[in-house]
């Protein structure tokens, strides 16, 4: 019984400055075993991961609470070539691959066979002559073991991606004593042919008695292939299943289960007047091309005073269409604000059709960090729509009495904690930043307000205050509300819709009170009617 | 003690250790004996003198492209305004058709031209600066030392026939060092000048309190330059500019064109120069062709720099004490080291050590990148 484990990581602990990321997680993998961990975006997959492979990141921020045990054994892994000793070994989404070398040499690097000649005899190691029979021979074992065909002297610049992967996988078996890997959501980027193919894969490799963690969204994927499964939720721990002992809507409850609290008073509901017939912003075959966030035809339509929400997993495209429709990238297909065909290509159109945005990169797109909280907020209104102006001679000269009253209001208004308007924004805290670039969206007056991750990166009062002023705008001045969050509990407390955005498309259009398992099935991509 | 330290803070350490280098050096030439009305009628001098190059690299740094190295640019627009300005002049019979009014208006016209010319090359500049984004610095280091190679050229091919402008033997080419005393040379600056030029009315201008010179026009046009600039930067396309140059992406998503901001500050940017080098000129009482101007934009650099400025971000608090500490140095350590070392190039040689340090020492004090 004691032994049963390959792995066991017990009460994990981590916080990152004062703020608890993961809260006692349990975590077993038995030998030769594909185990699943699951969670959304911020659930704590990383950084239990980060934490199996001792990573700097940890360390340097206080370590971590709890044990981890390799065949029962308890171990300290406190730098990643610990990890690596102990037979652990990881497949990055990213691939750490160097294109100009070939199969064998990414393979090898790092462990390449050598043979001594006198000349490293007198220097050292470093100028040993390698064995390109050997290695080779190495490289070809293992694509044989993962059943790749390809040629271990093929260059890596150039082959498709799965290849790319396989070689990355070929890599971590090569590595003598690998009892355990882990598999980074590697079929993210793979073609359905190539994700089949991984699968497949993953299975021979624990034939050899290699353990996989897998790490995935995509919930179909782990009832292919797991075996069992641990579902973090928030850093806590939620559940470990056996894959035959459940199904899909399950897991999806218990991925995203939580209670949603209505921050919005649903009697206020009623006073508002929503038609179809009044659409105030209308994307067409929508399509934006932000990288890592690219949108792939999108149709929606958002009528007017409607608080909108569009919800789903990272890199699926939900931040690439505010992106989009500000001209910050490239787009094509239709956007029709309150019936006007916006031409995109020119630069601030959507500014002056009283379309304003909250970035969701505060500190990279949202401020100008060196500036004071007076030019932050007055900005756009004054270069879009001329206010906060004097004209003196023909010169537009700014108005430093108006626009110190106005940030004065907006500070009183928002609740900036500041030491006045001309402190500089980015010596404010997370939670002051993101009000001050509410109040600059605010202060373009705006029909249409989009607000991307507005609540990220800042502290629970801050963000009920921001989350309460959004309501409040929509319904005291009948703002429409286009809200893009990664935490579904957010959109849930105050949309009136919600779309799941799954591959650049809307997956599905659900309303707030809708089931746990619903949302979870719709982030992981999944139809019920699959299911049924 | 708080306190102290926010004052030192604030003032930072390169400024404090130049800024006591500074006095130090003043109060050395007191004690050696050196008369100090001379001493602070140059010091105020030079510091006017330069004062509007430095304050030209304000508009390079606040829209994006880094400490403009290539204000040769404008400085060559600059002289060819003055040069083309003086020739017309001395064509059109200025001296005897308009008297002293003739100095004015072929300052103004030497102004006039100067800015022109740089408002295209500057344009011109910017587009090219906005293809090499990233290493804007090193490109205009070039850009400035290409154009004064090529004017070079062009001042050898002129055939002027103003006899103060062209060589007197050959008649083709013009001169390495033209007077300026028969047209614009002083008349904002030199009492001397002033009082035997102008009319009586006009003598306000440059005159002497104690053995100090104080050139009033000069610090006029200095204070009106430096109030044109404080003034563009609270407008609505300097606000749009300075913004361009700290946050692009800010400035993008507010639907402000990034480039042409950038493009605006470049030619901005030259254009001061080429008003900085005329006033230069008009304080100097000389032209300097050739390769006279290589090295102004480094010194403009240096300046801008000991004054506080960074690569990201300029103030003209930084232009005035920049440049008074700069040029408060040079000349006061010219006659003390003089005094002190007797080796003939010395106090040159400090010049470049100061003047290249300081840049070396700013360079290394920026952030890559976006902060």
């Amino acid at each position: 019984m004691e032994n049963q484990y390959l792995l066991s990581m017990n009460n994990i602990s981590k916080q990152y400055s004062g703020n608890r990321v993961l809260k006692n997680v349990n975590l077993q993998v038995k030998p030769g075993e594909i185990h699943a961990l699951v969670g959304e975006n911020g659930a704590g997959k990383s950084t239990l991961m980060n934490i199996l492979f001792g990573m700097p990141v940890i360390f340097s921020t206080g370590g971590f609470d709890g044990n981890i045990q390799i065949d029962g054994q308890d171990i300290n892994i406190d730098s990643p070539n610990k990890a690596m000793a102990a037979g652990i070994g990881m497949v990055h989404q990213e691939f750490m691959l160097i294109p100009e070398f070939n199969v064998t040499e990414n393979i090898k690097i790092g462990r390449e066979i050598g043979e001594t000649t006198a000349l490293s005899k007198v220097f050292g190691d470093l100028l040993e002559v390698m064995n390109w029979k050997k290695m080779s021979a190495d490289a070809r074992a293992a694509l044989d073991n993962i059943g790749m065909d390809i040629e271990e002297y093929a260059k890596v610049a150039g082959m498709p991606i799965g290849y790319k992967q396989f070689v990355e996988i070929a890599r971590e078996i090569d590595k003598t004593g690998i009892k355990l890997l882990v598999f980074d959501e590697p079929t993210a980027v793979l073609t359905e042919g190539e994700a089949e193919r991984l699968l497949e894969i993953m299975r021979l490799i624990t034939q050899k008695g290699i353990s996989i963690i897998f790490i995935t969204h995509r919930l179909a994927e782990i009832m292919t292939v797991a075996d069992s499964m641990t579902i973090l939720r928030d850093g806590e721990f939620v559940a470990r299943k056996e894959v035959k002992e459940t199904n899909l809507i399950e897991i999806a409850q218990l991925m995203i289960g939580r209670k949603v609290e209505k921050l919005v008073d649903d009697n206020h509901m009623g006073e508002r007047d929503l038609s179809d017939e009044r659409i105030a912003l209308e994307l067409r075959d929508y399509y934006v091309e932000m990288p890592g966030e690219r949108v792939r035809g999108m149709n929606i339509k958002v009528r007017e005073g409607e608080i909108f929400g569009f919800g789903g997993l990272a890199g699926q495209g939900k931040i690439g269409i505010a992106n989009g429709i500000m001209g910050l990238y490239d787009t094509s297909g239709e956007v029709i604000v309150h019936g006007k065909n916006l031409d995109l290509t020119k630069l601030g159109e959507a500014l002056r059709n009283k379309i304003a945005f909250v970035s969701e990169d505060r500190r990279g797109v949202g401020l100008l960090l060196g500036e004071s909280i007076e030019r932050n907020i007055i900005f756009s209104a004054m270069q879009v729509n001329e206010e906060f102006l004097n004209n003196i001679f023909g010169l537009k000269i700014l108005d430093k009495a108006k626009a110190e009253k106005h940030t004065r209001d907006m500070i009183k208004l928002l609740d900036i904690r500041c030491t006045g308007p001309n402190q500089a924004s980015g010596s404010l805290s997370g939670g002051n930043q993101q009000k001050v670039c509410l109040a600059r969206a605010l202060t373009m007056n705006p029909k249409i307000l989009i607000v991307s991750e507005p609540t990220r990166g800042i502290d629970i009062g801050a963000k009920k205050l921001v989350l309460e002023y959004l309501a409040k705008i929509n319904r005291e001045q009948g703002t429409t509300i286009i809200m893009i969050s990664s935490e579904l509990v957010e959109l849930r407390s105050l949309c009136d819709r919600i779309a799941i955005v799954s591959e650049g498309k809307v997956f599905s259009i659900m309303t707030p009170d809708a089931p746990d398992a619903a949302y979870g099935l719709a982030m992981a991509g999944v139809r019920e009617e699959v299911l049924a | 003690m708080k306190k102290i330290k926010t004052i030192f803070d604030n003032i930072g350490l390169p400024r404090l250790i130049i800024g006591l280098f500074f006095v130090g050096l003043v109060i050395t030439s007191l004690v050696l004996g050196f008369d100090a009305g001379p001493l602070f009628s140059d010091v105020l001098r030079r510091w006017l003198m330069y004062g509007i190059l430095v304050l030209a690299m304000i508009p390079g740094v606040q829209s994006g492209i880094g400490l403009n190295f290539g204000i040769s640019l404008g400085i060559s627009a600059g002289l060819l305004g003055a040069v083309l300005s003086m020739e017309i002049s001395y064509l059109g019979n200025w001296a005897e058709k308009f008297g002293a009014g003739s100095a004015w208006l072929t300052l103004l016209l030497a102004l006039t031209i100067g800015i022109v010319l740089a408002g295209i090359v500057g344009t011109l500049y910017g587009l090219l600066l906005n293809r090499v984004k990233g290493s804007e610095m090193t490109v205009s280091t070039y850009v400035g030392f290409s154009v004064i190679a090529f004017m070079n050229i062009v001042w050898l091919s002129f055939t002027f026939k103003n006899g103060e402008l062209s060589w007197p033997l050959q008649g083709k080419g013009l001169r390495n060092t033209a007077s300026l005393a028969g047209s614009f040379g002083g008349i904002l600056s030199n009492p001397d000048v002033v009082k035997n030029t102008q009319p009586a009315w006009l003598h306000w201008l440059a005159f002497r309190v104690g053995g100090v010179t104080i050139p009033l026009g000069l610090i006029l046009v200095f204070a009106l330059c430096c109030f044109i600039v404080w003034l563009f930067f609270r407008s609505k396309l300097g606000i749009a500019m300075s913004a361009a140059g700290e946050n692009q992406l800010f400035t993008r998503s507010s639907g402000i064109n990034v480039d042409r901001k950038r493009i605006q500050g470049t030619a901005f940017s030259t254009i001061l120069g080429a008003v900085g080098i005329i006033m230069y000129a008009q304080t100097y009482g000389f032209l300097q062709l050739y390769n006279a101007p290589l090295m102004m934009g480094f010194a403009a650099v240096a300046s801008i720099l000991i004054g506080g400025a960074s690569v990201m971000r300029a103030k003209i608090s930084h232009v005035l004490i920049g440049a008074l500490l700069f040029q408060g140095i040079l000349v006061t350590a010219l006659p003390v080291v003089n005094e002190v070392i007797e080796i003939g190039t010395l106090p040159e040689v400090l010049r470049i050590i100061i003047s290249n340090g300081i840049i070396l020492y700013a360079l290394s004090k920026t952030k890559g990148g976006n902060q």
